[in-house]
């Protein structure tokens, strides 16, 4: 295989890495965070520079009300908790005082989707994606793995405007390059291919990577586009690989109403109407299991991938 | 303090006030009226600030309106300080202006730094606002304006145990207690007890000023507030009001929280306050 695995890592990790960069390299930054300083890996930062950490307890309307303050003034603020109360909790709060007031504050959560696992689904949000593609100006990312989740951070604080940065719990695999420039709204193309167009975000991107291997195997070529991106969406890649391939799945961790399949759906029917796979849950909440068994049981694997390609190949005119 | 300017120009907001209401049929007269006073004193006498409007406002004071509704006022006392032309005024709730209904900074308007509207989030950002100015060294202060209707809005109380925790001494928050909501009085509406203790239960200083349209007793009391900042402890003003003053038939009643005067109501609410700066 072209990529390989330098480590299972956490994409958290990489988050907080990158705060602990951002720290030492631009004094504007500075983090919040509503009662989960472990859970985000913000330690380091907060030890180096506790006059930039504001902890807000368990609130966090206010801790995005206080972020959108903090950039008047000059501030770049990064809030931090999990996914389901980055978002659906705040809704309203990111929307008036962030979004429509075009606040430059970073909403960084932690914890998305289902493979949070044995917390069950109070805490999986898989709907987090598409409440916050809706928001007008919003910049929305879903890196793959820690390397990319890193990068991310530290690109979206050179971003002027609010961004949704979207990253999970498990470790997984580490496969990107260390050193990669993060440019927000290019998708990455990692294979070439001329059957099928993967297209996959966040975690699922290490397992259509896997599942184009399985693809080789059964004599199909597929093409792998790491979507870290949702919006802006970067509708040429999409558009240019469908133009070769004539069909595409789409992956992600997250519910297939407002997703990444969804803005792909839109961009085909637009551009390049083809056959379309989606790779994501079907309109339910998760439960608690293993990461790896909940992947299974809501078909969001390599296998469901490999199934979705043979589908979809077959599907084409 | 020039108080027959003073007085000439709260008068004059008043009028603005209702013309702008009148004109579209729409917007919020009674809050504004009962506001008028405070936000002319606020911005004539107590603030310090450039009308030359940068969004970080560096080394001013700052201040949010967190019940946006009240945009008529806002909008008529930034225009009569210096933000933009009064001719402006007259764009007011209409197509392609940058007076929106509820504030926003999305069309640029100066003077306004964040949106508002939906309730109970200015005070959030009116405490981040003031940790920015402390992380910057600058030593000037955030007000912000609060309905007590909206005090019933929970994020509120994230925000005062937050401000009071962590002594964000360089914020004056001012409640407009008009005792009026769009459904009735707050007493029936959703009680909000006493509010002034609450606060001090959070750990803010407290102020009252019992006669909240009074020119004279609203520069004192606010003053004082002035003068309790950088002291470990937030500070609260509970600004008692009448809704609608001014304008003898909008008084002490919930009515006209949101509903505009027809002709003749308008003619009869003029002529209880006369031009005095020149109407826009």
């Amino acid at each position: 295989m072209k990529y390989t695995d330098q480590g299972q890592k956490d994409t958290r990790s990489g988050f907080g890495d990158g705060m602990t960069e951002l720290g030492r390299t631009n004094p504007k930054v500075v983090a919040l965070c509503a009662d989960l300083i472990g859970s985000l890996k913000l330690e380091t930062f907060i030890e180096e520079h506790p006059e930039r950490f504001f902890q807000v307890g368990i609130a966090e309307a206010n801790m995005i009300g206080i972020a959108a303050g903090l950039t008047i003034g000059g501030k770049i603020p990064f809030t931090t908790t999990f996914a389901n109360f980055s978002t659906g909790r705040v809704y309203d709060q990111i929307r008036q005082s962030v979004a429509y007031s075009g606040k430059n504050v970073k909403i960084c959560a932690s914890h998305a989707g289902i493979t949070l696992g044995e917390d069950g689904a109070t805490h999986q949000i898989l709907e987090d994606i598409g409440l916050m593609k809706m928001l007008p100006g919003m910049t929305v990312i879903n890196p793959c793995d820690y390397n990319q989740t890193k990068a991310a951070t530290l690109a979206i604080a050179e971003h002027d405007g609010p961004v949704y940065l979207r990253f999970g719990r498990p470790k997984v695999a580490n496969f990107t390059p260390i050193d990669q420039t993060f440019t927000i709204g290019k998708a990455l193309h990692l294979l070439e291919g001329t059957d099928v167009t993967i297209a996959a975000t966040g975690h699922l991107v290490w397992e259509a990577l896997i599942a184009a291997e399985a693809l080789k195997e059964k004599g199909i070529s597929a093409e792998v586009i790491n979507i870290h991106t949702i919006k802006p969406l970067d509708e040429e890649a999409i558009v240019h690989s469908v133009e070769k391939t004539g069909c595409l799945v789409s992956a992600e961790e997250h519910n297939y109403l407002g997703g990444l399949g969804e803005s792909i759906a839109r961009t085909l029917a637009m551009h390049k109407p083809a056959p379309q796979e989606f790779i994501a849950t079907k309109d339910t909440f998760g439960e608690s299991g293993t990461p790896d068994q909940l992947m299974e049981k809501y078909q969001l694997n390599a296998p469901a991938i490999v199934e979705a390609a043979q589908k979809v190949i077959k599907r084409k005119a | 303090m020039n108080l027959t300017y003073l007085n000439d120009l709260t008068v004059q907001v008043r009028r603005d006030i209702l013309r702008m209401v009148h004109q579209v049929n729409s917007g919020h007269p009674g809050g504004s009226l009962g506001c008028t006073e405070f936000m002319v004193a606020l911005h004539q006498e107590l603030m310090d600030y450039s009308t030359d409007f940068t969004m970080d406002g560096h080394n001013e004071d700052l201040f949010f309106l967190s019940n946006g509704h009240i945009s008529p006022v806002l909008y008529s006392v930034l225009a009569r300080s210096g933000y933009f032309d009064v001719a402006e005024l007259a764009t007011f709730r209409k197509i392609n202006s940058r007076l929106q209904g509820h504030p926003t900074t999305h069309e640029h308007l100066p003077g306004v730094r964040i949106a508002s509207g939906s309730l109970g989030q200015g005070l959030s950002v009116a405490i981040g606002a003031a940790l920015s100015k402390k992380l910057n060294n600058d030593s000037k202060i955030v007000y912000s304006l609060h309905g007590d209707g909206e005090m019933q809005e929970g994020q509120n109380w994230e925000a005062i145990m937050y401000a009071g925790s962590k002594k964000v001494d360089n914020l004056i928050a001012t409640v407009d207690l008009n005792g009026q909501q769009i459904d009735g009085s707050t007493a029936d509406v959703m009680d909000l007890g006493d509010l002034g203790q609450k606060f001090e239960a959070f750990g803010w200083e407290v102020l009252h000023i019992k006669e909240g349209n009074n020119l004279e007793a609203i520069v004192d009391r606010m003053k004082q507030a002035k003068a309790k900042t950088g002291r470990q402890k937030p500070i609260a003003v509970m600004l008692h009001t009448v809704m609608g003053n001014g304008v003898d038939f909008m008084m002490h009643t919930h009515a006209w929280h949101g509903k505009a005067p027809n002709d003749d109501q308008l003619a009869t609410a003029l002529a209880q306050n006369p031009e005095t700066l020149g109407d826009y």
